[in-house]
């Protein structure tokens, strides 16, 4: 065995590629609950493109086969109802996932300097995940995936001048159709995988080349060696100790993962929704076309958004913003210190608001805009406008706040001094 | 602007979160308009016999205009059938028993006689839940005013008259007002089944419910039970691998909980010169 490693190693550099980015990398010790959803998102992707390739050997991608066939895989396919649930659950794990491995970038201040670059990859993944998540959607060619596409591709249209001919060139044709059925799943199963693939290479290859942060935003690079190991002071080795703890995680959220599959599948029609067991029927608009729920915070953004001239432009490049801002994060915290362990409450308070604007206008995403009735005539300034849709203003609002207000509030706030070394 | 002002206007749009946040949550508990009560459906997905009997009512009195396309005829082994039993049984025309339920019916003249096709009942289950195909089920009533004679408290003008009114009987809409919301809700859930709760002009309630008429063959008990079957096999017929799953799920849980153990017992072991 040795020997063919050497023999390896003599013509590709497969001992040096373990080494630097898994087997010999050196991360710091006190990582916590938050840590385990990286190695957790790499999993989900995994599990993902296994099933995937299932499903496609039994998907047909055509407007007249697309429904049926999904049930054919649900019913006469072996294990294929499985491999289905796996898929569809998967999805939305994906996201739960992605989510809380953002936001644990945020609160140890992750994205920042010498890691820009590691939080960068992460958002266009982050982006592609949602490219990714859209063409998948339409796959199953129900009433929601339909009308969803149709919403979405729709807001392209509003784009002054160019909008009409990019919805086109994006449909392949003036409705959601078979054309435009076999293009999402060309982007689906193969264009996005790929990026998606690329840019995790690149985000762990940013990281471990910065090496990781940590709740405490402690550099141990900077820190002494410890003259028995020659580590730093509070380095260990991902492996063993990194492995054997994620394999916990695994295990733990396959237990999660497992118990929505089996036993709850459609999640309360979150997960899948209800309305997407109808076949897809370009005559008949649902009443109600809500998005998968992990879209909704920004659908609820673009709804909130008023109409300008006739225009939904407005809400749709608020709805860009509010992703694209995270790319500029690492710009936007002047604070001294990384870690929300040592920021004053200041900042506290504001990671608090964006938490509950994010639930919110997630919550406000699935609703009707009706769902809390019309504030009277009589009410200034939002007289006869929708409740919810004034509660969604106030927290888009406050969503951008926190991001737009950061340079002055993560300055000013009373932070207490960095340590030297890590709280276990 | 000097720090101390930015952290005041800080406070200050923290504090309109919190006031936002409360409106939020003081509006989503006050809601008005209609509202349907359910009876809820008295069906068990293990209970075979019932879904045996389902799948009977299912063939002779749906499988005419409803087709359920998805499903196989041989599938229905899993509700405790041999292959002899389905044939002789339950396929009434000239399929196979490896063909689905498919119907001669094309939609075209359907659309015709019905004003809409009558959907495929495959996946009916997922979409309306089994509830709501119970209380549809015992929701009909007479109502001349309607294109079929028919009309229904669950889906108001459906299209598809009460095809089991023989066995059902003929009900009329009985409706009663209330002076306020909390009494008409009260009068609701007294009749501890299908009722629908609707404003009217002035703050006034309506409750409106399906009260029996002419009877039919079958007693509403009778009625009520044979429709739970039905309901129960359009429930199974949704998702023919449900009972499996479950089974599976619990075996795959156990499976994880012993494997947790040991992973956190590996980890520990690893770890514990770590400090």
């Amino acid at each position: 065995m040795q020997k063919l490693i050497a023999w390896i190693d003599d013509r590709f550099p497969l001992t040096a590629l373990w080494e630097s980015q898994w087997g010999k990398y050196v991360a710091p010790k006190n990582f916590n609950f938050w840590y385990y959803f990286g190695s957790l998102a790499a999993f989900v992707l995994v599990l993902q493109i296994v099933t995937g390739i299932f499903l496609t050997m039994n998907y047909k991608p055509d407007a007249q086969k697309a429904f049926e066939s999904v049930e054919y895989i649900m019913r006469d396919v072996e294990w294929g109802w499985l491999i289905r649930y796996m898929h569809s659950t998967g999805a939305s794990m994906f996201f739960i996932v992605v989510y809380l491995h953002m936001f644990r970038g945020l609160i140890y201040g992750s994205y920042r300097k010498p890691r820009e670059l590691t939080w960068i990859f992460g958002c266009l993944i982050y982006l592609s995940l949602m490219a990714e998540a859209f063409f998948g959607y339409l796959l199953p060619w129900g009433q929601m995936s339909y009308w969803g596409a149709q919403v979405i591709v729709n807001l392209f249209s509003s784009i002054p001048l160019i909008g009409e001919d990019l919805a086109l060139w994006i449909r392949g044709d003036y409705t959601i159709s078979d054309i435009t059925l076999n293009r999402f799943f060309a982007f689906h199963v193969i264009a996005l995988p790929l990026v998606l693939l690329g840019l995790v290479a690149a985000h762990l290859m940013a990281l471990h080349e910065t090496g990781s942060n940590n709740p405490d935003g402690v550099e141990i690079k900077q820190q002494p060696k410890d003259p028995a190991t020659g580590l730093p002071l509070d380095g260990i080795y991902s492996h063993p100790y990194y492995t054997v703890k994620d394999l916990v995680g695994v295990i733990a959220f396959l237990a999660v993962f497992s118990a929505i599959m089996f036993f709850v599948p459609e999640m309360g029609g979150y997960f899948l929704e209800y309305n997407n067991f109808i076949p897809a029927d370009p005559l008949k608009t649902p009443e109600h076309i809500a998005p998968v729920w992990y879209f909704t915070p920004y659908y609820a953004m673009l709804r909130a958004v008023p109409s300008y001239l006739g225009s939904q432009v407005w809400g749709v490049i608020i709805m860009g913003l509010a992703v694209v801002i995270f790319f500029v994060l690492p710009w936007l915290d002047r604070g001294p210190v990384r870690s929300i362990r040592y920021r004053g409450t200041l900042y506290k308070a504001w990671i608090a608001v964006f938490v509950v604007s994010f639930l919110v206008l997630g919550y406000l995403g699935v609703v009707p805009v009706t769902i809390w009735g019309q504030f009277a005539e009589s009410v200034p300034v939002v007289g006869g406008v929708d409740r919810a849709t004034v509660v969604a203003r106030i927290f888009t609002a406050l969503y951008f706040a926190f991001f737009l207000l950061m340079p002055w509030y993560t300055r000013i706030d009373k932070t207490k001094p960095e340590p030297t070394r890590v709280t276990m | 602007m000097k720090p101390t002002t930015y952290a005041r206007l800080s406070r200050g749009l923290i504090a309109l979160a919190a006031a936002a946040a409360l409106f939020a949550a003081v509006e989503a508990t006050a809601s008005g308009g209609a509202d349907l009560r359910f009876e809820p459906a008295p069906v068990h997905r293990l209970d075979d016999a019932s879904l045996q009997r389902g799948a009977r009512t299912f063939v002779n009195y749906c499988l005419n205009c409803h087709s359920a396309k998805y499903m196989r005829y041989n599938r229905l082994q899993d509700i405790g059938l041999t292959e002899e039993q389905i044939r002789d049984n339950l396929i009434l025309g000239d399929a196979k028993i490896g063909d689905t339920m498919s119907i001669a019916m094309r939609p075209v003249d359907a659309k015709g006689w019905f004003g809409a096709p009558p959907p495929d009942l495959s996946v009916e289950s997922r979409v309306r839940g089994k509830d709501w195909l119970y209380n549809y089920l015992i929701g009909f009533y007479r109502d001349e005013a309607s294109a079929t004679g028919w009309n229904n408290l669950v889906f108001p003008n459906v299209g598809m008259p009460h095809v089991l009114w023989s066995l059902s009987g003929t009900s009329k809409l009985a409706s009663t007002e209330y002076e306020n919301h909390e009494a008409a809700l009260a009068a609701a859930i007294g009749t501890k089944g299908l009722a629908l709760v609707e404003p009217l002009l002035g703050g006034k309630y309506v409750v409106r419910t399906v009260a029996p008429d002419v009877p039919g063959t079958m007693s509403p008990v009778e009625y009520r039970a044979m429709a739970a079957d039905l309901v129960n096999f359009l429930d199974y017929m949704g998702e023919p691998a449900r009972n499996k799953r479950i089974t599976l799920g619990i075996v795959v849980m156990l499976f994880l909980g012993l494997l947790f153990f040991f992973a956190y017992w590996l980890k520990r072991e690893y770890w514990k010169d770590v400090h």
